[in-house]
């Protein structure tokens, strides 16, 4: 993966906008500042990548981005047009597409029903008007071989794939209805590490087909290999944006796990004079990054 | 030959076999049911088999099966309507109580009580809409409500707990003709009633599977939140339910005004739990998303059948609640061996 190397193109040429750009971005629910001051931007054939422990306001993020919540602050732009996504279907319509974690997806209808939920094919006229469904049916399994899945039968309910296919199918869809740019919410959360590893494949074919793809992970493995760009969240605040050859896999594991905080653990694990296994694995943790860390 | 064949299909799918595919289907548990209570009351009842016994079975099946076909559809869209009961009872006593009153032709009526019954079910699904509180609740505060309202505008208006006749009120006939007239078929009169059901039945099932609204109904039963994200209409969605429902309340309405000339406004109380028993012996899933219009008048069919092929076996009818009872725990338990096979993974 690291023979991949970046073409620069952090400003596109003449009026060649970004697919999507965040400016000084935030978000307050009531007194609380969710999100704030987060720049970034997404691109054709791109990853970017959005890293950031539990409640770094990861999901806040693709709130706005995805039309489900409205930024307070700072500026949203589709295409270069200064933009305020109002619903999902607003989103989707601007190409943004999200591929959420509990996957949007009704566990007890057929796979193609999922697969066109929303954006149903239609023939007739009037009250006669109907589903396509052979159509709906051959195009899902075309989608799905297209990226690599091969399923027994597209009539059984999604319910039955497992998290993998099933992350598949939602982004197939994502591709199939026109998205330009993908957001894809913690794909490989819940998965093995075989399953992350299909999953991590797709996101580069999706990457391949020329989409702008964020992808938003709390696993900074997952997320070197396959990205171009990342911006790391935590507590809200951008940690830092980069681009990949600004930055090493070790480096974003240290800013994530932050290497103070891991300090501060085991010396109150040494002063509780706690569980000794715990705390050499912490101390260990910590000198490694530390180490890798003066290396680069 | 049959290996020419054979590796041609997916060798997976070979797997699955006609048998267990069709036990896939919802209403196939209550299809065996109604079909073992048929043979099992054709055994010991002699009276049962005849052309005119089956039509009385139709007949009580229907006047239960219309309110399932939209109680089954709300809930496959994951929702309650507990004010179906007395709902039929307001729209058919809006329509007597307005055309008496102000002695217009009864068709007027009929149009305004078609607007009163989908009023309700509007009102049921928007304040369920916009207090997020469960549909359960807020129908049964709207059956509380429509009981006292029957009660009282009846007394009230009437001056009686029964609406006044309206028999020689211009239209009367016309719409009894349309309401409660009866055809015959080979000899047997067959209640119009009957024919109208099995239409609403087939109508439902068309534009279950057939329809976008159809996708959008089993998405916002199984799964509001997902479907939400794709882009579905859940709100409306679910609102149109509940106005389904109240439409399917003004037709047993009309039906139940026109085949007399009068309405009790105490009636109906306790028949919306009838509806729901007949939707989910029909393989209707309580938590939504999964069921079928046709399972509901399975469901129905098998209360026709076990209400009066009670009476033609010569029983005490005392048994009848029992038997419902005992069929409800036996469906229900099905759905959820079904749920839990079509939601696993492998």
């Amino acid at each position: 993966m690291k023979t991949r190397t970046l073409e620069k193109d952090e400003t596109p040429a003449g009026g060649d906008a970004h697919l999507l750009e965040l400016d000084g971005v935030g978000k307050h629910y009531g007194n609380i500042s969710a999100l704030a001051d987060v720049t970034m931007a997404v691109d054709n054939g791109r990853v970017t990548c959005v890293l950031g422990d539990n409640g770094a306001g990861k999901s806040t993020l693709i709130k706005i981005i995805a039309g489900l919540h409205q930024h307070d602050e700072g500026t949203l732009k589709v295409m270069g047009a200064v933009r305020k996504l109002g619903s999902p279907r607003d989103a989707l319509d601007a190409g943004i597409a999200a591929v959420y974690q509990d996957l949007a997806v009704v566990s007890l209808m057929p796979i193609w029903r999922n697969f066109f939920l929303g954006s149903e094919i239609t023939t007739g006229f009037g009250p006669f008007r109907r589903l396509n469904v052979e159509k709906m049916k051959e195009i899902t399994k075309k989608e799905l071989a297209d990226m690599g899945i091969d399923l027994r039968d597209v009539d059984q309910p999604i319910g039955q794939l497992s998290g993998g296919e099933r992350q598949c199918v939602a982004i197939a869809r994502a591709v199939h209805f026109g998205a330009k740019v993908l957001i894809l919410d913690e794909p490989t959360a819940a998965l093995g590490v075989k399953q992350s590893g299909v999953v991590l494949k797709y996101i580069l074919q999706a990457r391949d087909r020329g989409l702008g793809v964020i992808f938003i992970t709390h696993n900074p493995h997952h997320a070197y290999p396959v990205g171009d760009r990342f911006l790391l969240l935590k507590r809200g605040r951008p940690l830092g944006y980069y681009e990949k050859n600004e930055v090493t896999l070790d480096e974003i594991t240290g800013m994530m796990a932050g290497g103070a905080e891991l300090e501060e653990l085991a010396h109150e694990l040494s002063s509780m004079g706690g569980h000794d296994e715990q705390e050499r694995e912490v101390e260990a943790e910590l000198a490694a990054t530390k180490g890798k860390r003066a290396r680069t | 030959m049959t290996t020419a064949v054979l590796t041609k299909r997916d060798e997976r799918i070979g797997q699955r076999s006609f048998l267990k595919q069709a036990l896939g289907r919802p209403e196939v548990g209550s299809l065996v049911g109604a079909l073992a209570l048929f043979i099992f009351f054709a055994l010991v009842a002699d009276a049962f088999l005849e052309p005119a016994s089956l039509a009385t079975v139709l007949y009580g099946a229907s006047t239960i099966g219309i309110m399932a076909v939209g109680v089954s559809l709300l809930m496959i869209g994951g929702e309650f309507d507990l004010s179906t009961g007395v709902a039929v009872i307001s729209s058919a006593l809006s329509a007597s109580l307005f055309s008496w009153y102000f002695a217009t032709n009864v068709w007027v009526g009929v149009v305004l009580a078609l607007v009163v019954s989908l009023g309700i079910g509007f009102i049921n699904g928007w304040i369920f809409i916009k207090t997020k509180l469960p549909s359960f609740i807020v129908t049964l505060a709207m059956f509380l409500m429509l009981t006292g309202l029957n009660l009282a505008l009846t007394r009230l208006i009437g001056g009686s707990v029964a609406s006044p006749s309206i028999s020689t009120l211009d239209g009367f006939d016309s719409a009894k003709l349309i309401f409660a007239s009866s055809v015959n078929v080979a000899g047997v009169n067959v209640r119009i009633v009957v024919f109208i059901w099995l239409a609403m039945v087939a109508v439902a099932t068309w534009i279950l599977v057939r329809t976008k609204v159809g996708n959008w109904i089993f998405a916002v039963g199984g799964d509001a939140n997902a479907a939400r994200a794709v882009g579905v209409p859940v709100n409306a969605t679910k609102i149109g339910l509940f106005m389904g429902v109240g439409f399917c309340g003004w037709v047993l309405g009309m039906h139940n005004l026109f085949a007399f000339d009068r309405v009790q406004s105490g009636e109906g109380i306790g028949n919306e739990f009838l509806y729901i028993i007949a939707a989910v012996i029909g393989g209707c899933l309580l938590t939504g998303g999964y069921g079928s219009a046709i399972g509901g008048a399975i469901g129905a069919f098998i209360f026709g059948m076990a209400n009066k092929g009670i009476v033609y076996a010569q029983w005490n009818p005392d048994w009848f609640k029992f038997f419902l009872g005992l069929m409800l725990l036996l469906a229900t338990i099905i759905n959820i061996v079904v749920k839990r096979r079509a939601e696993s993974s492998k």
